[in-house]
């Protein structure tokens, strides 16, 4: 488990442009934080810094006592791009993924019902609509239990119904002392923090 | 480990049907053979002598045609990110996509080759070593091969770009084979040329996912 995030006096360029810098943020258990920010201001190169795949130019990124590379075993990140291959089947796809992240096997199904994609296991994830490509993507963090969620742009492709209830499943993540951090334009479905970054 | 067996099913099965798979790379390499004689004339002497050289060459294209998505389409989708969120690191994951490609390609291909040698009018009794050269070849061509995939990544036609890098550390594993082929072929000591197909085999196997794993981290930075 990882205690906290905490992240201190943090600059990021990409492209040789510095996206921010002096960035200061600390991230407890049952909490979950909304990063807000114009197109380019550095959200989805945060979270990927925090994921480990961006080196910073300075400062430090730390998990409580547990060293960097080991709290990646710990991390969930969610972005646009969502690793699943649209000529395999969803439950393949889910399976792997719960697998691959240290899930159970029976998981899968359970969040599977929780998300409403039991009908939708046999068919070619290229079948699946935006929305029910995303909530397959969701299912993974909820088949293979990791405290710390990096989402970027979760919301985006859900219908109203699915935001309401992705609000709650977020609600529940934190209950268990969770934490999410989520780069966002519209408002998270849950009380936040709001941090922006890149002013 | 579980992770690693997920994923060693996953990367073979999707191995399996990138690009065609095992048929593809079986029907390029069986049209090499083919285009040779054409090219070279049909006499059969002059065939049988280049016969074994010729199939080895053919099966080192066939694993360079299957490489080049080896690592895009997981850069492209986002999974390769997600592949280094996990406690298996990411050497252990280039290294079992190289194993995958070589399950579905290089085994294939290996079953093919005293097929094609034997069509060229190589001598039966070739057979063994050819079967033999083409197992530890294939997996050189697949991990030497992975570092030249890994590497351009994220280039515009980076399939060109994986053979001019890939096509000079094939060089050894075509010399040590050929070479133990022809020995063989001849009646000379062959173990030497196979014994260096070996170690060069083990020595990509090795290394190379180290390379991979760096030149990975590399594109995703």
């Amino acid at each position: 488990m990882i205690p906290q995030v905490s992240i201190q006096s943090l600059a990021l360029s990409r492209g040789g442009r510095q996206l921010f810098s002096r960035l200061i943020l600390n991230l407890i258990p049952g909490e979950a934080i909304a990063l807000v920010g114009r197109n380019g201001a550095g959200k989805t190169s945060l979270l990927r810094a925090i994921a480990g795949l961006i080196a910073p130019d300075e400062g430090t990124i730390a998990f409580g006592d547990i060293d960097p590379a080991e709290a990646r075993e710990h991390i969930h990140l969610l972005g646009h791009l969502d690793g699943l291959k649209s000529s395999r089947t969803a439950r393949d796809e889910l399976s792997f993924w719960t697998g691959f992240a240290g899930g159970a096997a029976g998981a899968v199904e359970a969040a599977a019902a929780r998300l409403d994609l039991a009908p939708l296991l046999d068919l070619e994830v290229r079948r699946l609509s935006a929305g029910q490509r995303r909530r397959l993507a969701l299912a993974r963090l909820l088949a293979a239990p990791r405290p710390l969620w990096l989402l970027d742009e979760p919301l985006s492709p859900l219908d109203a119904e699915w935001r309401a209830r992705f609000g709650e499943i977020m609600g529940e993540h934190l209950a268990t002392g969770g934490m999410i951090l989520a780069a966002v334009h519209d408002p998270l479905p849950l009380a936040t923090r709001t941090v922006e970054i890149g002013r | 480990m579980s992770a690693v067996s997920t994923l060693l099913a996953r990367e073979t099965a999707l191995a399996w049907g990138r690009g065609g798979g095992p048929m593809v790379a079986v029907g390029f390499y069986a049209g090499v053979a083919t285009l040779l004689p054409l090219a070279v004339g049909s006499e059969p002497e002059r065939l049988a002598a280049i016969a074994p050289g010729a199939a080895w060459v053919a099966l080192a294209l066939a694993a360079l045609l299957s490489l080049d998505r080896l690592f895009e389409r997981d850069y492209e989708d986002g999974a390769l990110d997600l592949l280094t969120l996990s406690p298996v690191p990411l050497e252990i994951v280039c290294a079992v996509k190289c194993l995958a490609q070589w399950l579905a390609t290089g085994l294939p291909l290996a079953m093919a080759a005293p097929v094609a040698a034997i069509a060229l009018g190589a001598s039966p009794q070739l057979s063994g070593l050819v079967v033999a050269c083409a197992l530890l070849g294939g997996l050189a061509f697949s991990f030497m091969g992975g570092i030249g995939a890994a590497l351009s990544l994220g280039a515009r036609r980076g399939g060109l770009l994986t053979a001019v890098i890939v096509l000079p550390l094939f060089v050894p594993p075509v010399i040590f084979g050929g070479g133990a082929l022809a020995s063989l072929d001849a009646g000379l000591p062959w173990r030497a040329g196979f014994a260096l197909l070996g170690a060069y085999a083990a020595a990509a196997m090795a290394l190379g996912p180290i390379a991979m794993a760096a030149a990975c981290r590399n594109a995703l930075s």
